[in-house]
């Protein structure tokens, strides 16, 4: 992530200096931090309300159902994470919020499980694998109707706006698919967490 | 059209019949609801604040790159491959901005319809890529900032990975269904 930043902020100013357009790149500076604040803030009463909804579901035993009925499919996916843990029936949530386009309300979801995941992390502030799967999952984009799309495509006139549903089911389940055998492959190929609480403990 | 009205139903419903469920099955299951709304909805606003350095942080460089022109100069420079494999170089934006920014996407999706015939192949591909895709930077940057995780290790190798294949099958689906 370091480099990555680097190149991102790097590459800009370059760019920017070659199109004549480094004060747009300056000011975009300034527009970033007000974006990143109105987007924080949004988030902030989404997340209060679906948090607020979460824990309702967790105490009526919503979650811990969801929880039993995927754990066959979830110790596939998440071997690493404890049997008929809570955490798979956020997982569960998260996907379904996902699947039925409540971007607003997965968001808040995940949250709640990675929460979950960091508190088994060995490493706090390195990627455990669950969570690395747990994001795979997220930034696939697996959703069943594109419902943003199709108003787009619909307020600007297309005839059959609802045909690209099929195409676009094919195409988000292939890269949800791939991406969590990605993870799982990447998994063997990066060296392992550091077990921090092993130093600790020692 | 009757797919149109049943996808305007079923999206109209989702959101109130999966509140209702929760709290008919709480209600029943006699859990006090109102008070297990407020314990959870407690850690709202720590979790967002928690997100604030690390949404700057990737935000602003974003908003560099699209300020720079970065990305249209990278796209001219792809044009004449994309040519070869008979795609219009208005796609190319679409598939480097969807990783970046969600309203960023829909923003230059807006703009390949205003250039483009609504009902052309380039519209659609570009349909099909923004449907299928979620914005890769924004879903790693607010998970792993909510939790303070700064070491993404394979998770940002992933999803780039997983958006790429997104881009290919797009294509050939698109090809296979609208060409």
């Amino acid at each position: 992530m370091n480099y990555i930043w680097y190149f991102l902020i790097v590459i800009s100013i370059i760019f920017g200096a070659i199109n004549g357009r480094l004060n747009d790149v300056a000011n975009a500076i300034f527009s970033g931090t007000e974006l990143a604040v109105k987007i924080v803030l949004t988030l902030l009463g989404i997340m209060t309300f679906w948090l607020g909804i979460m824990k309702i579901a967790e105490k009526s035993g919503i979650v811990e159902f969801l929880s039993k009925l995927l754990n066959p499919v979830a110790r596939k996916i998440f071997p690493e994470l404890p049997k008929d843990s809570p955490i798979i029936g956020d997982v569960a949530m998260n996907f379904s919020a996902n699947a039925l386009g409540l971007a607003n309300a997965a968001t808040p979801i995940g949250i709640k499980a990675i929460e979950g995941m960091q508190k088994l992390n060995k490493d706090k502030e390195s990627a455990s694998d669950p969570m690395c799967t747990l994001l795979a999952m997220n930034t696939a984009g697996f959703q069943l109707i594109p419902a943003t799309v199709i108003a787009i495509l619909a307020a600007n006139g297309c005839k059959n706006p609802t045909e690209i549903i099929i195409p676009t089911l094919i195409v988000t389940s292939s890269a949800f698919i791939s991406a969590i055998l990605i993870a799982k492959l990447l998994k063997r190929v990066f060296p392992p967490q550091k077990d921090c609480e092993a130093i600790n403990a020692d | 059209m009757p797919i149109k009205e049943i996808i305007d139903i079923i999206s109209l419903w989702t959101l109130p019949s999966i509140i209702l469920i929760i709290l008919t099955v709480a209600i029943v299951r006699k859990v006090p609801v109102y008070e297990a709304f407020i314990e959870g909805a407690k850690d709202g606003a720590k979790v967002s604040f928690n997100i604030i350095p690390y949404l700057v942080a990737i935000i602003v460089a974003i908003s560099m790159l699209r300020a720079s022109g970065a990305i249209d100069s990278l796209a001219v420079l792809c044009s004449g491959f994309l040519n070869k494999i008979h795609l219009s170089a208005d796609v190319l934006p679409l598939a480097f901005v969807r990783s970046l920014s969600g309203s960023a996407a829909i923003g230059v999706f807006s703009d390949i319809i205003a250039n483009n015939d609504i009902n052309s192949y380039t519209t659609k591909l570009s349909a099909i890529m923004l449907g299928s895709s979620e914005t890769t930077f924004y879903v790693l940057t607010v998970y792993f900032g909510a939790v303070g995780i700064k070491k993404y290790r394979y998770a940002l190798l992933t999803g780039l990975s997983a958006d790429l294949i997104g881009i290919v099958m797009a294509i050939i689906v698109a090809r296979f269904f609208f060409a």
